[in-house]
């Protein structure tokens, strides 16, 4: 009987896994078949071909460096520009979500730069910052500030009533109900936002290396390669920064699913 | 210690600009260690009552007096239950215990001991490393108990603490609050609507009228503890405090 059960679950589990590896499949498929059929590796370079380049990571590409130092460039900006944005989005969302005169205070401001989008802020970032780290921090940092800010608003908002009477009949101040209660109560949320802001700042920062003057960087690598028409160094690029968002998107969820468990278990 | 509940009135406006009177002309003197419960019809302002009490809202007109010190906001030395246990499920149980400890700068070992006393006080020795989510609702409001308790309030306030919880759990726990009581000897002030629990477990019975909220008597509960909630007494007694309830409404 038991022996059924789990060859069952074996079979699911197995079934489950080709159900999901059945379109990208497809899709290197149909690529390698148009590939062939267009046989021009100026436009849509083989399989094999950008497979090569993602195989010698360590590889210097036309003396711009390799993809792994490219990426860890990459990295390394956008660390700084999220730093940065939610170092300033954290403490205004709670301020925003505690104090209701500095929500009023401040919420037209955000209402209007919100649907402005980072990219839009470039050129006025060249003419403050010039060419350089400044610039694409700036533009990082606002691409990561307001899902973080929104996100810690809700947060505050969501600490339940009782929270904070019980810490206040308990003998706490304001200093450690904002501390003790409301930055733990929204931590999960803030957590989200941060997640969220993440992707944004890395969509940033691949952009942002597309600038004018830049010199490193997977935006920079990808950019460049185009003007020597490597369009499997493009492609390889592409899905380095594909990887790379997804595995740090993963590696953030695992943290907020074991860290912030009692959100979901708190009816 | 000696709390004093002297002439509170409470009005309101809502959102619509309607002002609403919720209490009006409240007083109540409570000696130490008394158990008193405030009882009321739905909507009667025994909860905004309690809160006044508590320094989480603000009269209208009166005072709330501890020792002669009117209460201008929460203290220490007002305890609070909440219905909904209010407990934070990011911290294990211990650490909800030794959470007031924990805000009066009380050291880490010195507040985790006195937590632990605490936790064997409401009889949850073993679960001290659980968290809030992993409990009964039962549980939960006896870790809300010890919460209250470890930092040695003057007077505890409890706001329909059994409301959310089965009957046979709600019979249980009134019995462990008064072995707690009677080992602790603190003044309670707990608020319900149930008659039955009332009778049970108070010294005296504040009946307050519905909105806006009056006394409408104060009842001696005569029957010595332990008491059994099928005497003819408390039946008697029950009988004669749901009569003041139902008056209360008919006079409106």
């Amino acid at each position: 009987m038991r022996e059924t059960v789990q060859k069952r679950r074996r079979y699911q589990r197995v079934a489950r896994g080709l159900r999901w590896a059945v379109m990208p499949v497809l899709f290197l498929i149909a690529w390698e078949i148009a590939a062939i059929v267009i046989n021009n590796q100026f436009v849509l370079p083989s399989l094999e071909s950008v497979a090569a380049v993602l195989a010698t990571p360590f590889a210097s590409i036309l003396g711009t460096g390799s993809l792994v130092e490219n990426a860890l460039v990459s990295l390394e900006r956008v660390l700084i520009g999220f730093a940065v944005g939610a170092a300033l989005a954290i403490p205004l969302g709670v301020a925003m979500g505690r104090w209701p005169r500095v929500d009023e205070l401040m919420d037209p401001l955000v209402q209007i730069f919100r649907p402005i989008p980072p990219l839009a802020w470039v050129p006025l970032a060249l003419a403050w910052f010039r060419i350089g780290l400044t610039s694409m921090v700036f533009i990082i940092a606002l691409g990561s500030f307001f899902p973080v800010l929104l996100n810690t608003l809700d947060g505050v908002r969501s600490v339940k009533r009782t929270w904070i009477e019980a810490a206040m009949t308990l003998g706490a101040t304001e200093r450690q109900v904002l501390t003790k209660v409301i930055l733990p109560g929204a931590l999960p949320t803030i957590w989200t936002g941060m997640r969220v802001g993440f992707g944004i700042a890395w969509m940033c920062v691949v952009a942002a290396e597309m600038m004018p003057g830049t010199n490193s960087g997977l935006g920079y690598l990808i950019l460049y390669s185009y003007n020597f028409s490597q369009v499997q160094v493009i492609i390889a690029g592409m899905i380095m920064i594909g990887i790379i968002g997804l595995g740090i998107d993963i590696a953030l969820r695992w943290i907020e699913e074991r860290r912030f468990r009692w959100r979901e278990l708190e009816r | 210690m000696k709390l004093r509940v002297d002439n509170v009135s409470k009005r309101f406006l809502t959102d619509t600009g309607e002002e609403v009177e919720a209490l009006r002309g409240v007083s109540i003197e409570v000696e130490e260690g008394e158990f008193i419960c405030i009882l009321g019809p739905s909507g009667c302002g025994k909860t905004t009552l309690l809160r006044i009490i508590a320094g989480l809202e603000q009269p209208t007109e009166g005072w709330v007096l501890v020792d002669d010190d009117p209460v201008d906001g929460p203290t220490p030395r007002l305890g609070m239950i909440f219905q909904d246990y209010s407990l934070y499920p990011w911290r294990r149980v211990i650490d909800n215990i030794s959470f007031g400890l924990e805000l009066a700068g009380v050291e880490k070992a010195d507040r985790t001991a006195t937590a632990h006393k605490y936790l064997e006080l409401v009889g949850l020795g073993e679960f001290g490393d659980a968290f809030p989510y992993e409990l009964s609702g039962g549980m939960r409001q006896r870790v809300a108990v010890a919460r209250a308790l470890a930092i040695d309030p003057a007077v505890v306030l409890m706001d329909e603490p059994f409301g959310a919880l089965d009957a046979q759990t709600r019979n249980a726990m009134q019995r462990e609050l008064l072995e707690i009581w009677t080992k602790t000897r603190k003044t309670v002030l707990f608020v319900t609507h149930s008659v039955d629990e009332a009778v049970f477990l108070a010294d005296r019975i504040v009946v307050l009228t519905t909105r806006p909220g009056r006394i409408r008597e104060v009842v001696k509960v005569p029957e010595p503890r332990p008491r059994d909630r099928t005497c003819v007494g408390c039946a008697d007694l029950r009988r004669y405090v749901l009569g003041l309830i139902d008056d209360g409404k008919q006079g409106q």
